[in-house]
C-alpha cells in the first residue's frame, strides 16, 4: 500500500527523502509560497488604504458612469479570465496541448481587455483632474465637510498605488502566460499548473480591490451631478 | 514520472462553470449594494464578507487547493490569515488619529475668505 492511499496521515517515510511531502512540486510549492507573501503585500496596502480612510474625510467621488460600469466589467473580464485558464489547464492535464494553448490565449485575451478598460478608467479620473496627491478642485467642494475639514487627497494616492500593482501584476501575468502558451509543448503540465495559480491570484487580489475601492467610494447621492 | 502520462486534475467543466456563475452573481450582489444606503461598517462587513467567500471559491476550485494534500492548506492558509488579522492592530492608532486633526473653527485656508458667523 503506498502512502499516496493514506493521504492526510503524515507517515515519518515522507519527510525521510526521496518522496513529495506535500505532494506537489517544489515550483508548484514555490509558487504558492510567493503567492502568500503577496497576498501580504495587498493585504498591507488594503490595510494602509484603510488606515487612511478611517482618519480622513474621505471623498466618495465615483459615478455610476463611467467608474462603476467600467469595474464591473473590468470585474467580469478578470471572472471569466479564470474560468477559460482553468479550461486551459484542466486541457493540459489531459495532455491536450492545443487545447491548453488556445484557452491561455483567450485568458490572455481577457486580462489585456482587462488593462485596456482600467487604462480608460484611469484616464477620465486623470481627465477630471484627480493627482496622486491631489483632488479635483470642485470635489474639494463638493466633500468638504460643514465643520469645514476638507477631504484628504491621499485618496488618489491609495487609488493610483493600489490599482497601479494589481494592474501591474495583471500585465506580467500577461507576459507570463503568452510565455507559457508558447512553449506549452515543451513544458510539463505541472509547469502549465503553476501559471494558473499566479493567474487566480491576481483575480483573487481584485476580489478585495473592486469592493473596497470602488464600491465602498460610489458618490451615491449624485453629489457631483454626474 | 512516466506512469503518469495523464496527470491528475480534478474537477469537470461543469463545476467550473457552476463556480463561476457564482463568482459573478456575488459580483452583481455588491455592485446592486453600492447603491444602498446603510451605515458604513454594516455595508464594510457585508462587502467583505462576500469577497471572502468569492475568494475562498477561487482558491479552493480554480487554484485547486480543496483537491490538494490537508497538510498542503494547513500550511499555506493558516498563518496567511494570522498574518492579515494581525495588520489590524493599527486601527485603534488610525481612530485615535481622527480625532486629533486640528478642527477647523472656520472655514479651511484654501477657500475665499468668508463672511462672520454671528
Amino acid at each position: 500500500m503506498s502512502t499516496e492511499a493514506r493521504a492526510g496521515h503524515f507517515p515519518a517515510v515522507d519527510w525521510s527523502g526521496g518522496t513529495l511531502p506535500y505532494r506537489v512540486g517544489h515550483r508548484k510549492l514555490g509558487m504558492w509560497l510567493f503567492i502568500v507573501s503577496d497576498s501580504l503585500t495587498f493585504s498591507a496596502l488594503l490595510m494602509g488604504y484603510a488606515y487612511l480612510r478611517a482618519s480622513n474625510n474621505w471623498p466618495t467621488p465615483f459615478p455610476f458612469y463611467p467608474s462603476i460600469v467600467f469595474s464591473s466589467v473590468m470585474t467580469f473580464c478578470l471572472l471569466s479570465s479564470s474560468l477559460t485558464m482553468v479550461f486551459g489547464v484542466s486541457a493540459s492535464s489531459r495532455g491536450d496541448k492545443a487545447g491548453a494553448r488556445k484557452w491561455i490565449l483567450a485568458t490572455i485575451f481577457f486580462g489585456v481587455s482587462f488593462i485596456v478598460l482600467h487604462l480608460i478608467e484611469w484616464n477620465h479620473l486623470i481627465g477630471e483632474g484627480m493627482r496622486p496627491f491631489f483632488l479635483p478642485e470642485h470635489w474639494v467642494k463638493v466633500f468638504t465637510l460643514a465643520d469645514g475639514t476638507p477631504p484628504t487627497p491621499l485618496f488618489g494616492a491609495t487609488f493610483f498605488t493600489i490599482t497601479g500593482l494589481h494592474m501591474f501584476h495583471v500585465a506580467t501575468g500577461a507576459i507570463y502566460l503568452f510565455v507559457v502558451a508558447m512553449r506549452v509543448n515543451k513544458l510539463k503540465h505541472e509547469d502549465v499548473e503553476i501559471s494558473g495559480l499566479y493567474w487566480h491570484f491576481v483575480d483573487l487580489v481584485w476580489m478585495f480591490v473592486f469592493p473596497l475601492i470602488y464600491i465602498m467610494s460610489v458618490d451615491m447621492h449624485g453629489a457631483l451631478g454626474h | 514520472m512516466a506512469a503518469h502520462a495523464e496527470e491528475h486534475f480534478a474537477g469537470s467543466n461543469k463545476l467550473f462553470i457552476s463556480i463561476w456563475g457564482w463568482l459573478v452573481a456575488l459580483t452583481l450582489v455588491e455592485i446592486f449594494l453600492a447603491y444602498k444606503t446603510m451605515p458604513i461598517h454594516i455595508m464594510l462587513t457585508i462587502l467583505l464578507g462576500l469577497s471572502i467567500i468569492k475568494a475562498a471559491l477561487i482558491v479552493a476550485y480554480f487554484m485547486h487547493l480543496k483537491f490538494e494534500r490537508l497538510s498542503l492548506i494547513l500550511t499555506l492558509v493558516p498563518m496567511l490569515v494570522i498574518c492579515i488579522c494581525l495588520l489590524m492592530v493599527f486601527f485603534p492608532d488610525s481612530f485615535r488619529s481622527s480625532g486629533l486633526r486640528y478642527q477647523f473653527k472656520e472655514s479651511p485656508p484654501v477657500a475665499p475668505a468668508p463672511a462672520e458667523e454671528p
